[in-house]
């Protein structure tokens, strides 16, 4: 069984707000009976444009009803503008946490709600339609989608991108192109924090700069790495010249070179030196 | 409350007669069977009577009989070690609805070089034995295919199988893990070469099963650095499991027979008041030749993990092929390969019986689950015009 919460099964078991608002100010619907989890939400405004009542219909697992039935209660009296902010974590967290592979659940319920706002304010589809590139087209996840729960929530592998969106769930032949994505969306996160935190930080001694980018690797690069089979060592360190080689597995992997100088680089500039250029060892 | 358990493919309950005949194993006869003395020598013969015992079960010789930790290994040693003793390239083939522990190895198999053929199913769960017949074609090669499926218990023609096996000159191993203590098995009349039994799938705990290797087939070790199972599965003997599993397959060829249409009759009241109470619901898998305690039912626009917690908060023990419960993200990849639609595949239900259930136990069920669809139908975003009015 999943270790669901007590406010997840309190929900599942006594879902709030279902059914169909008559008439209503917004509807939105995601999902679908393929995709093993649909919802349609509906929701009707007061005088004062916040919102009045809100209803689902859900057809999924346990933690989908108890997202669904969540978001409903937490957007009651909220004005539209503060609903259109409300994230999957918030729905996560109003439920005591959801196990990690049912987060796609509480994403679904962000999504309900955008298009059922989207809906009210445009007056556009309410059945939320696929825009731009599909990455996956086992569960019709977009490029869009994938950047934006890996930013929201920080996302570092393409397990946890199943997890919160289902991309890469199905026949996994899009996984290099999710990898892809998180690289990319990563490395942007990164160049912000990275330019925040280098203003701050003292400037180091070889020694210390040494110690801080083996301290550096171990932590953030090599466990992915490792889970493949590969390893990474650090062969030189000249100023702010570093020199990594890989290692097992990821010495033929084409995607661990890419990904080696951006993904590292952007690490090693963040937690030690802004101004860090990766360079891989010659063999 | 009161537990009422239709979960045994999962896992059975250990019958109190085989838990009996183990624990002299944990308490007096703890020796070790290969030793020099009298006191460890004189628990081999309770490893031989095991083994006689469910060799009796599928009518194989003793000698025929290796033990094992359970289904997995079994499966993985006939198919992997069939290979091995293959020499050279060979030619697998299986089914699309193979349990786990043989479409694995099977597929790693393919990783390695060797070619792999899976052979579809119809509709009814029941393979395509035309295509399976031009797979045999391609030349000799090793086959594994199960004689029950664990899902929808859909049996095979597994006797027509091992004729067109062994026609092509090809080996042929069974997982009968679901098969054994069910249906009647008897090696002599079906010529397989290898076949899988499970101990807890019967009766007996887990962590046991065996392997029947018929004379003369060849199969590699896959456990090496042990004399013990005649040098074809290294490990000191796990007596008192060996000896439970040997009680459960005496205790379940004993009554095979009347089990079966005991438990049947049980399961067709199920089946019968669960289609007549809830609208929106069909069978999956060919109901003319199924094992006599499965029952796959799909509940339209409906999910399976719902409906098991639900069924859990009433006691009842059930299990899904929704991809919620199958730890992916698609339905189960047996209810794929059969083709049946979304709209049912996401809430399929798996009940299975054992000689443990009472009438009283499809009474509760029958009295609780009609409900529980009706709540969750209420829920449904694709159910549109109310069945039965409310």
């Amino acid at each position: 069984m999943w270790d669901y919460s007590d406010k997840v099964m309190d929900h599942f078991r006594n879902p709030r707000n279902v059914g169909v608002i008559p008439d209503p100010d917004g509807v939105g619907e995601v999902g679908s009976l393929a995709c093993g989890d649909a919802l349609k939400l509906t929701f009707k405004l007061d005088a004062n444009g916040r919102i009045a009542d809100a209803k689902f219909q859900t057809f999924g697992c346990a933690s989908a009803i108890a997202s669904s039935s969540a978001l409903t209660e937490m957007i009651k009296g909220m004005t539209l503008d503060a609903a259109a902010k409300v994230t999957n974590q918030e729905i996560a967290d109003y439920l005591g946490g959801l196990p990690e592979q049912k987060m796609h659940c509480s994403v679904m319920g962000r999504e309900a709600l955008e298009a059922a706002i989207e809906n009210h304010r445009t007056g556009g589809r309410a059945k939320r339609i696929l825009e731009g590139k599909v990455v996956c087209h086992c569960f019709g996840v977009t490029e869009e989608e994938i950047e934006r729960v890996v930013r929201e929530n920080r996302l570092t592998t393409v397990e946890q991108v199943t997890n919160y969106c289902k991309a890469g769930g199905g026949c996994g032949k899009c996984k290099p192109d999710i990898e892809a994505i998180i690289a990319r969306v990563r490395l942007e996160l990164e160049k912000r924090t990275a330019s925040a935190a280098a203003a701050l930080r003292p400037k180091l001694t070889n020694l210390q700069r040494i110690k801080l980018i083996e301290e550096t690797l171990e932590r953030e690069i090599r466990p992915a790495l490792r889970k493949d089979g590969g390893d990474i060592e650090l062969i030189d360190v000249s100023g702010s010249s570093v020199q990594v080689a890989l290692r097992g597995m990821c010495t033929h992997c084409q995607s661990a070179k890419v990904t080696l100088k951006d993904v590292v680089e952007a690490r090693l500039r963040e937690y030690v030196e802004a101004g860090i250029v990766v360079e891989e060892a010659p063999e | 409350m009161r537990t009422v358990y239709l979960d045994n493919n999962a896992t059975t309950q250990p019958a109190p007669a085989v838990i009996e005949a183990m624990l002299p194993f944990f308490r007096e006869h703890w020796g070790n069977p290969s030793s020099m003395h009298a006191f460890g020598g004189r628990v081999k013969k309770y490893v031989e009577t095991a083994r006689a015992q469910v060799a009796a079960l599928i009518g194989a010789e003793p000698a025929e009989i290796l033990f094992t930790s359970g289904g997995t290994e079994s499966d993985n040693m006939a198919i992997r070690g069939a290979v091995e003793a293959f020499g050279g390239r060979a030619h697998v083939i299986t089914s699309r609805v193979e349990h786990p522990a043989v479409l694995e190895p099977c597929r790693w198999l393919a990783g390695q070089g060797h070619a792999l053929t899976e052979i579809d199913v119809d509709s009814e769960g029941q393979l395509n034995l035309a295509q399976l017949r031009g797979a045999l074609g391609e030349g000799r090669c090793v086959a594994s295919i199960m004689w029950a499926n664990n899902e929808t218990g859909v049996v095979f023609p597994i006797d027509e199988i091992a004729a067109m096996v062994k026609a092509s000159g090809g080996v042929l191993h069974t997982d009968a893990v679901q098969a054994a203590g069910k249906l009647p098995i008897d090696v002599r009349r079906t010529p397989v070469d290898m076949l899988s039994l499970s101990g807890h799938k019967l009766h007996a705990p887990k962590g046991v099963g065996a392997v029947y290797i018929r004379k003369g087939a060849k199969v590699l070790p896959l456990m090496l650095g042990g004399h013990q199972e005649g040098g074809k599965r290294g490990g000191t003997e796990n007596v008192p499991y060996i000896v439970g599993l040997g009680k459960a397959c005496e205790l379940a060829l004993g009554r095979l027979a009347g089990e079966a249409s005991a438990t049947a009759a049980l399961r067709d009241r199920l089946e019968a008041g669960l289609l007549r109470t809830c609208p929106d619901a069909r069978v999956n898998g060919d109901r003319a030749n199924r094992l006599p305690n499965t029952t796959n039912i799909s509940f339209q626009y409906i999910e399976g993990e719902s409906i098991l917690y639900h069924l859990s908060d009433a006691g009842i023990c059930a299990s899904s092929g929704s991809a919620c419960t199958s730890g992916s993200l698609e339905p189960s990849h047996v209810i794929r390969a059969m083709g049946v639609p979304f709209t049912a595949a996401h809430g399929s239900i798996r009940f299975s019986l054992s000689r443990y259930n009472t009438d009283g136990d499809i009474d509760h069920v029958l009295a609780t689950l009609p409900g529980i669809v009706e709540k969750l139908r209420r829920m449904s975003p694709f159910v549109r015009a109310p069945a039965g009015g409310r």
